[in-house]
């Protein structure tokens, strides 16, 4: 039974990675760019819904109303005016961009809301649910379902809507992509759009879960990173299994071992599967 | 000739100093099929990807039913009807058969009549209807290009560029690509040009033929009245 637990355990909190994970493998598969910025764009996901929380009297997940189409806003905006212009002069100078956003932010961050760890409480506290001899934690379940709702959408979004085919076209061949009709600067900003608005639900979701601060983002994307390249980079399922995968390390190895075995994974699909367990 | 569907006026084009597209003058009417002739390097596909946006030109014009399309950018050309079918059947490789066709459709005109426009893809190409699901990266070369042949037409255009579509086909699969692109023109009296190497089958299938070499167009006129000896001296510049 306790290895059921653990199981269980580990695959309710590799949600909350793969949730991490999700916005930075869009970004690299469909934009190509490595974005050091998505730890950052975490945090500010999470404070959004700190303030926003106590200020409006409601409960943090209805916080997602507004923190999801502001962040898609502050995502579309950032590639159109900034990120998309220093792309044109290549891949370096737009790098070194999202590394400037993420000292900006971090910087502004701790100026603004001090380096105190926060945390976002639930009005009416924490149970669990017994099954049989298992123990589910409520949280862990709802951060269960908040992701598996995000995946969904990203999934029904990039297969079904014009738009999402778009962006697919777009991460296979730009070229063709723009011989179709497809505006290829306006699908990368419709991508950092969307990858933001993920990292709101996955702020929200850490600061649930964990406490953080204005630093805590090197470390998010640091698991980001680990995800990305175990599920390979632009897989909706790959990030999922990749983040489970991820989360059974770390409750399996605890505080101690749990990031030097995910760090033993990362290293092993390095070597047998460069592309990632789900990339083409 | 100003009533020309598509017409460039003194294009030029090049990769930094060098110049891959030299003062070209070039019109296509409506419903005509053009062959565009020439060597390796001889700037046919630069000048192509100039005209349909992919390519920026350092001086000249692009009109296209009558509007000046030289400052823009390939989607909006796409918009205004002028398709290009890059070279080896480029297609989206992990999207399946379907999506890749419906991509085609992208553009706001196109997207109304995309079910219509489908079926007579399928019509066209009954290869494809039999493999929608599958991902274009598992087909052969030949029905690569027959996807990305229906993903152009799926745009409803009034004028289509094919680049060396028959490059690296089968014989048998040549053939049956062009009777296809014979079959587009006449039934929609959709304006073609053809980049061929193949100077006799080009001849062939075309209503008039240009020539280029070294960035210039040398020798055009009409594929019917000109002698094959005559085409191939200019072809290769003796």
């Amino acid at each position: 039974m306790y290895v059921a637990q653990v199981i269980i355990n580990g695959i309710m909190l590799g949600n909350v990675y793969a949730l991490l994970g999700v916005g930075m493998s869009m970004i690299l598969g469909i934009v190509k760019l490595t974005n050091l910025a998505h730890g950052e764009f975490i945090v500010l996901g999470a404070y959004l819904s700190t303030v926003l929380a106590p200020l409006l009297g409601i409960h943090p997940i209805l916080t997602l109303l507004i923190t999801v189409p502001l962040m898609f806003l502050l995502g579309y905006l950032l590639q159109y005016l900034l990120i998309g212009r220093a792309m044109k002069k290549g891949n370096e100078p737009a790098l070194l961009v999202t590394f400037g956003l993420s000292v900006i932010l971090q910087d502004g961050m701790l100026m603004f809301f001090l380096a105190d760890s926060q945390h976002i409480s639930l009005p009416n506290g924490m149970g669990t649910i017994q099954l049989g001899s298992l123990e589910i934690s409520t949280l862990h379940l709802m951060l269960f379902a908040i992701s598996l709702v995000t995946m969904a959408a990203l999934t029904v979004f990039l297969k079904y809507t014009y738009t999402g085919k778009a962006i697919r076209a777009t991460a296979d061949d730009a070229d063709v992509a723009a011989l179709s009709g497809v505006n290829i600067g306006r699908i990368y900003a419709i991508a950092m759009g969307v990858a933001l608005a993920s990292a709101a639900v996955a702020g929200l979701c850490v600061g649930m879960k964990w406490t953080y601060d204005p630093s805590a983002g090197s470390s998010y994307l640091l698991i980001a990173f680990v995800v990305v390249v175990i599920g390979g980079m632009g897989s909706i399922p790959g990030t999922l299994v990749a983040g489970i995968l991820f989360g059974l390390a770390q409750v399996i190895g605890g505080a101690s071992y749990g990031l030097p075995i995910s760090y033993v994974l990362l290293l092993i699909v390095l070597i047998v599967r460069p592309k990632g367990l789900f990339g083409k | 000739m100003s009533d020309a569907l598509l017409r460039v006026e003194n294009l030029h084009a090049g990769y930094g100093d060098f110049v891959a597209v030299d003062a070209v003058n070039l019109a296509v009417e409506k419903g005509e099929i053009v062959a565009l002739i020439g060597i390796n390097g001889a700037g046919k596909t630069t000048l192509m990807h100039t005209v349909a946006g992919l390519h920026k030109p350092t001086a000249g014009n692009v009109f296209f039913k009558g509007e000046d399309i030289t400052a823009l950018p390939a989607d909006k050309i796409v918009q205004k009807g002028l398709s290009l079918v890059p070279q080896g059947g480029r297609c989206f490789q992990r999207m399946s058969v379907q999506d890749n066709l419906l991509m085609g459709s992208y553009v706001r005109s196109a997207r109304k009549n995309a079910k219509q426009t489908l079926e007579r893809v399928y019509e066209l190409f009954p290869d494809l209807a039999q493999m929608k699901q599958r991902p274009a990266g598992n087909l052969s070369g030949g029905q690569r290009q027959m996807v990305a042949i229906g993903r152009a037409l799926m745009a409803a255009p009034a004028c289509m560029i094919f680049d060396e579509i028959s490059l690296g086909l089968a014989p048998a699969v040549i053939n049956d690509i062009y009777r296809k692109i014979a079959r587009i023109n006449e039934e929609e009296h959709t304006s073609i040009i053809l980049i061929e190497q193949d100077i006799r089958r080009a001849q062939k299938v075309s209503d008039t033929f240009c020539i280029m070499l070294k960035g210039k167009i040398v020798l055009s006129g009409k594929s019917s009245e000109i002698d094959s000896e005559t085409l191939k001296k200019a072809y290769f510049g003796i």
